[in-house]
């Protein structure tokens, strides 16, 4: 059995993306990773916080990694905005000593201290680096066979720098597609930005981004993209329809959040992972996996 | 003789937040430019910026829309020559932006990351649907309005709670203690 401390974020707990929360703790049951969540967490301020008053994003973040200091284990968050700002806290805080002094003055104002210590780790990089394909290929009751998935990364999964994967030309979500027997597509901009919070307030910029994406997906032959981020997966798949009113487009790609991937090639029930949930139905594209006949004639 | 220029005031200020420092790295290759997926949506490149920053060129620097575009993909980050660490410098623009009430600049992002915060530390989560609904009445009650099938599709599959998630009265009372204090100490600088 593995233990982390877990830190579900907000979109993945009570908002657009509880698909990833309940599809990430029921692959970890299968995987022995005992997922124990934080209490009392707060939200980490993502990018927004820091936009508008550093300093207190800073202990917002600080907080939570106090609360999760006290365990003395590795935190890992299904969310890549969660990842980037915790470990850019950690970055900050320990690199200057008089910045953590400033956060600690204010964090003993709520009765915390954080001595720097806590690792922040992205649900990719624990399921692909600590249980290991090999372990995840053990578990595989149907694998994705003929399946062409695009691995899409975004941005803070593997940017700056978190050592697990390359920040550009990432291969952890394209070898673990293999591992589940899917087949994962060529996809340039993998990595590329999906638009973000912008979709937001400059939504013209973001559907930009989002469609060369599905283009980038789509012409190299995907018939579902994974992704790894409860924002990504927002926008690609709630603003799908939108992209196609706006450039004309017809995409009907699925969006799949990574851990949704495993659980069907682990055989957990499509509730579950609340594949009812997806806005652009993947039941079509699924059907082959579950019913090869069909498929065959259809084709 | 100290000669204290315009320049070195706001480099200074630059250089004071953490990781702000390798401002003065820079050598103008406009690498980060030219990976930035929004540079084109900017009034002034990221490079420019930095250029202006150095120049001492802060009223305009602060003024421009162009850290208002940043994804925060941190594409420049990974691929400046001098290590500087571009992202974290657009994020400074925009709360020394902030700060000084230049932060409107053409866009609806800075009133966007406003609601946002305002939500996260008032209740210690954000509710998505709350904090869009907030955002598009105070900037464009016309957007709310087209939003309405993105809701209505995200709704029908519970993908927007209307309840925000809280955490118990010690905890959110203690995260206010936290952020009160913190307003006390003058930023991060």
């Amino acid at each position: 059995m593995r233990y982390y401390t877990y830190f579900p974020g907000c979109s993945a707990s009570e908002g657009a993306a509880k698909a990833y929360n309940w599809s990430a703790r029921a692959v970890s049951k299968v995987l022995d990773v005992e997922l124990i969540e934080m209490e009392n967490w707060n939200c980490c301020g993502s990018t927004p916080s820091g936009a508008v008053d550093e300093l207190g994003a800073y202990c917002m973040a600080a907080r939570d990694l106090a609360l999760a200091e006290k365990r003395g284990l590795d935190m890992v968050t299904p969310c890549s905005a969660c990842h980037v700002i915790f470990n850019r806290t950690n970055t900050y805080l320990n690199g200057y000593p008089h910045f953590m002094a400033k956060v600690n003055e204010a964090l003993a104002a709520g009765g915390l201290e954080y001595r720097g210590t806590v690792r922040v780790r992205h649900m990719l990089d624990v399921l692909t680096t600590d249980v290991g394909y090999d372990e995840i290929a053990d578990k595989v009751k149907t694998p994705l066979s003929g399946l062409k998935l695009a691995p899409y990364y975004g941005c803070q999964v593997v940017r700056p720098h978190f050592g697990f994967d390359h920040p550009e030309s990432p291969q952890s979500l394209d070898k673990l597609i293999t591992t589940l027997g899917g087949e994962p597509t060529v996809f340039p901009l993998k990595a590329r930005c999906c638009g973000g919070s912008l979709i937001i307030s400059e939504e013209d910029v973001a559907l930009d981004l989002i469609r060369k994406l599905l283009d980038s997906a789509s012409s190299n032959g995907a018939e579902c993209l994974v992704t790894v981020c409860p924002l990504c997966q927002t926008n690609l798949d709630a603003y799908q329809s939108r992209v196609n009113r706006k450039f004309k487009t017809s995409y009907k790609l699925p969006v799949l959040f990574f851990t949704q991937l495993i659980g069907l090639a682990f055989g957990i029930e499509g509730k579950t992972l609340g594949l009812n949930t997806n806005i652009v139905s993947p039941k079509e594209v699924l059907n082959h996996i579950y019913n090869p006949i069909s498929h065959m004639t259809t084709h | 003789m100290e000669i204290k220029t315009k320049a070195n005031t706001f480099i200074d200020e630059i250089c004071d937040i953490p990781g702000g420092e390798g401002i003065r790295l820079c050598i103008q290759c406009g690498t980060c430019t030219a990976s930035c997926p929004n540079a084109d949506k900017m009034q002034h490149t990221p490079a420019q910026l930095i250029a202006m920053a150095r120049a001492g060129m802060r009223e305009e620097v602060l003024s421009s829309n162009a850290m208002w575009y940043c994804l925060s993909c941190y594409l420049c980050t990974v691929r400046c020559p001098r290590g500087i660490k571009q992202t974290g410098l657009m994020h400074a623009f925009e709360y020394l932006a902030v700060r000084e009430g230049l932060s409107y600049a053409g866009t609806f992002t800075p009133t966007m990351y406003r609601s946002f915060n305002h939500f996260a530390c008032a209740l210690g989560s954000l509710p998505e649907f709350g904090f869009m609904t907030w955002f598009y009445i105070v900037s464009n009650p016309f957007r709310a309005w087209r939003m309405i099938p993105i809701a209505i599709n995200l709704l029908r599959r519970g993908r927007l709670s209307i309840r925000a998630r809280r955490l118990t009265p010690e905890a959110t009372s203690q995260l206010r203690a936290i952020l009160d204090k913190a307003e006390t100490l003058g930023g991060v600088s």
